[in-house]
């Protein structure tokens, strides 16, 4: 069922929210009751003046019924078929399940959830040795010191008329020992406490994380209006603390205060006046307004990503852009293409279980750090949105001769409206959010079989 | 002539713990405490037994065993392996690269003399 027909699931549901009639709203809407409930049921499609009548009479916006706010949970339920090949869903009624069941799909997904974070804590709890080089080393330590202790103590023991400077020698060493293990056990039930604590959460880091930007719409309005940084720290401190239900481990907590650090100092280099400014002169153009500016391009993407949907629509009127609600999307990876900051869109998810499509402009950046990329993107799959997407990577290290710097690589996401993409010279380039919900075949990023069937 | 036995540790208190117990049995004891070299330095001293340590700065103790294995004339020296982790893997790892025994730590005294003499045929 495509995405389109699912509008009626959608006026249908709003209609029961509103407490509405079929026919009161038939009636309003100019149609017959009996036309208005094939259209609830999917069996009629609906679009232009009856959708924006219908809409007008539900007292919502066009758009809210016409688009799936739901492809991140589309997104979410694949993802969930294919960690579960065997349970053999049929992914092809995915999106009429998500429509129909909204809650029951929300459930689905928030399950997954709860379940990708008691693996993820079994495994390190089950090969803590192997997967924790911090607690690993910990505990090598303190075997060596109790090994030298036990050897130690049975010489001094068992050996008849050790000589007084051995005696003294020994004494010291299993001294230094005993304080050694007596530090080491101290920091180990340390360590395993706060690891413990965190292990108990629901969600894992990133989920709060996610959860926490979210809720502020990746804006934060109390960070771009200047004063000292003792009252950026201040707010910073205060958002996080009032974001309690959210932030429950320490390592999201802490992450969020390097976000948030970066965020002020990123609004301090380049204030949001200035940035609607540029953008309503050069438009959507990071590198020439880093150069004006005289800033890092990656600095102007995570500004603009910042920038609420709705202010920076008026400013794309002419432009092949379509910037809906949520902005531009962005995705900010290391040298080793692990994800460290994170936007995802409506239509344009980033993957929540394992990697990234190795095909993202972001990736290629990292191949060819200092050169700004732009193209247009095309999401596999029927529903597969059109993207142009900036790419740029560069060092965050400091250069040193015979040292490969560090690399830190931005993507923008922008979303193409239909005629945008149309003008289009070139076809764009398909690309994919993950291997195993990507329905291409014939792609040379493939890393593992996917597991929905072609054309999906 | 006593025996000589090369101890690869970095810990330096059991280094001289068990330097002092084997030299009081009677073994001629040479040691050494970083990775990084440690093959070339068993292949130098020729050892008649070597005891050597999994976790060692700078190399592994896997990748020495394997080292002195593949080539020259330590190919054949009885080889204790010494570790803190007693996982079955790890001891398979070091039957599989030409360990001729695996103690774990804490050993006793009594325990990795016992096993020296075994590993010597003295």
């Amino acid at each position: 069922m495509r995405r389109e027909t699912l509008t009626g699931s959608r006026i249908r549901e709003r209609r029961l929210i509103n407490g509405q009639k079929q026919a009161d709203l038939a009636r309003k809407a100019g149609i017959s009751a009996s036309y208005l409930n094939l259209i609830e049921h999917n069996r009629r499609r609906i679009g232009g003046k009856l959708l924006l009548d219908i809409a007008a009479a539900l007292e919502v916006e066009p758009m809210s019924l016409s688009e799936g706010a739901e492809a991140a949970l589309l997104g979410a339920l694949r993802e969930v078929a294919a960690l579960n090949p065997s349970a053999d869903c049929e992914l092809a009624q995915v999106e009429e399940f998500a429509g129909r069941f909204p809650g029951w799909a929300g459930l689905i997904e928030a399950l997954a959830q709860r379940q990708s974070s008691l693996e993820q804590t079994v495994v390190s709890l089950t090969d803590r040795m192997t997967h924790d080089p911090q607690l690993a080393e910990a505990l090598h330590d303190m075997l060596g010191a109790v090994t030298a202790i036990r050897s130690t103590s049975s010489i001094l023991v068992e050996t008849d008329k050790l000589e007084p400077e051995w005696q003294d020698r020994f004494h010291r060493n299993i001294n230094e020992d005993a304080t050694r293990l007596t530090e080491g056990s101290q920091a180990l039930v340390a360590y395993l406490n706060n690891e413990t604590s965190d292990h108990q959460q629901v969600t894992t880091p990133q989920d709060e994380i996610e959860a926490f930007f979210q809720r502020h719409g990746y804006h934060f309005a109390l960070l771009e209006n200047g004063g000292s940084d003792k009252q950026a720290q201040d707010g910073i401190e205060s958002m996080i603390a009032s974001a309690g239900d959210l932030l429950v481990s320490a390592s999201a907590r802490a992450q969020v205060q390097r976000l948030l650090a970066r965020y002020w100092s990123d609004a301090q280099a380049f204030g949001f006046d200035a940035m609607l400014d540029d953008v309503s002169i050069m438009g959507l153009e990071p590198a020439s307004i880093a150069a004006k500016r005289e800033v890092d391009i990656g600095l102007v993407m995570r500004r603009l990503s910042s920038v609420p949907g709705p202010i920076l629509q008026p400013l794309m009127q002419d432009s092949p852009y379509d910037i809906a609600e949520a902005g531009l999307g962005l995705a900010v990876c290391d040298s080793s293409g692990t994800l460290t900051m994170r936007k995802p869109l409506p239509r344009f998810a980033l993957p929540r279980f394992g990697a990234a499509c190795p095909l993202w402009s972001l990736y290629q950046a990292l191949s060819r750090p200092l050169i700004a990329l732009r193209e247009r993107s095309q999401l596999s799959g029927r529903d597969g949105a059109p993207f142009e997407t900036l790419a740029f990577a560069a060092p965050v290290s400091i250069p040193q001769f015979g040292a490969v710097p560090l690399l830190e690589s931005h993507m923008l996401m922008i979303p193409l409206s239909a005629s945008g993409a149309a003008q289009s010279i070139e076809p764009p380039r398909p690309i994919g959010i993950s291997c195993r919900i990507c329905p291409r075949d014939d792609c040379a990023g493939r890393r593992e079989p996917s597991i929905l069937a072609s054309g999906v | 002539m006593s025996k000589h036995v090369l101890l690869v540790e970095d810990e330096p208190n059991i280094i001289e713990a068990v330097s002092f117990l084997l030299s009081r049995d009677g073994w001629s004891v040479s040691t050494h405490s970083n990775g990084h070299d440690a093959a070339d330095v068993i292949r130098a001293k020729q050892p008649d037994v070597l005891v050597l340590d999994v976790m060692l700065p700078g190399r592994s103790g896997f990748d020495i065993l394997e080292d002195i294995r593949s080539e020259g004339v330590c190919r054949d020296v009885p080889v204790l392996m010494l570790t803190a982790r007693g996982q079955t893997k790890d001891r398979e790892r070091a039957e599989r690269l030409g360990a001729t025994r695996f103690m774990t730590k804490p050993f006793s005294n009594a325990e990795i003399i016992e096993t020296l003499h075994e590993l010597s045929g003295s």
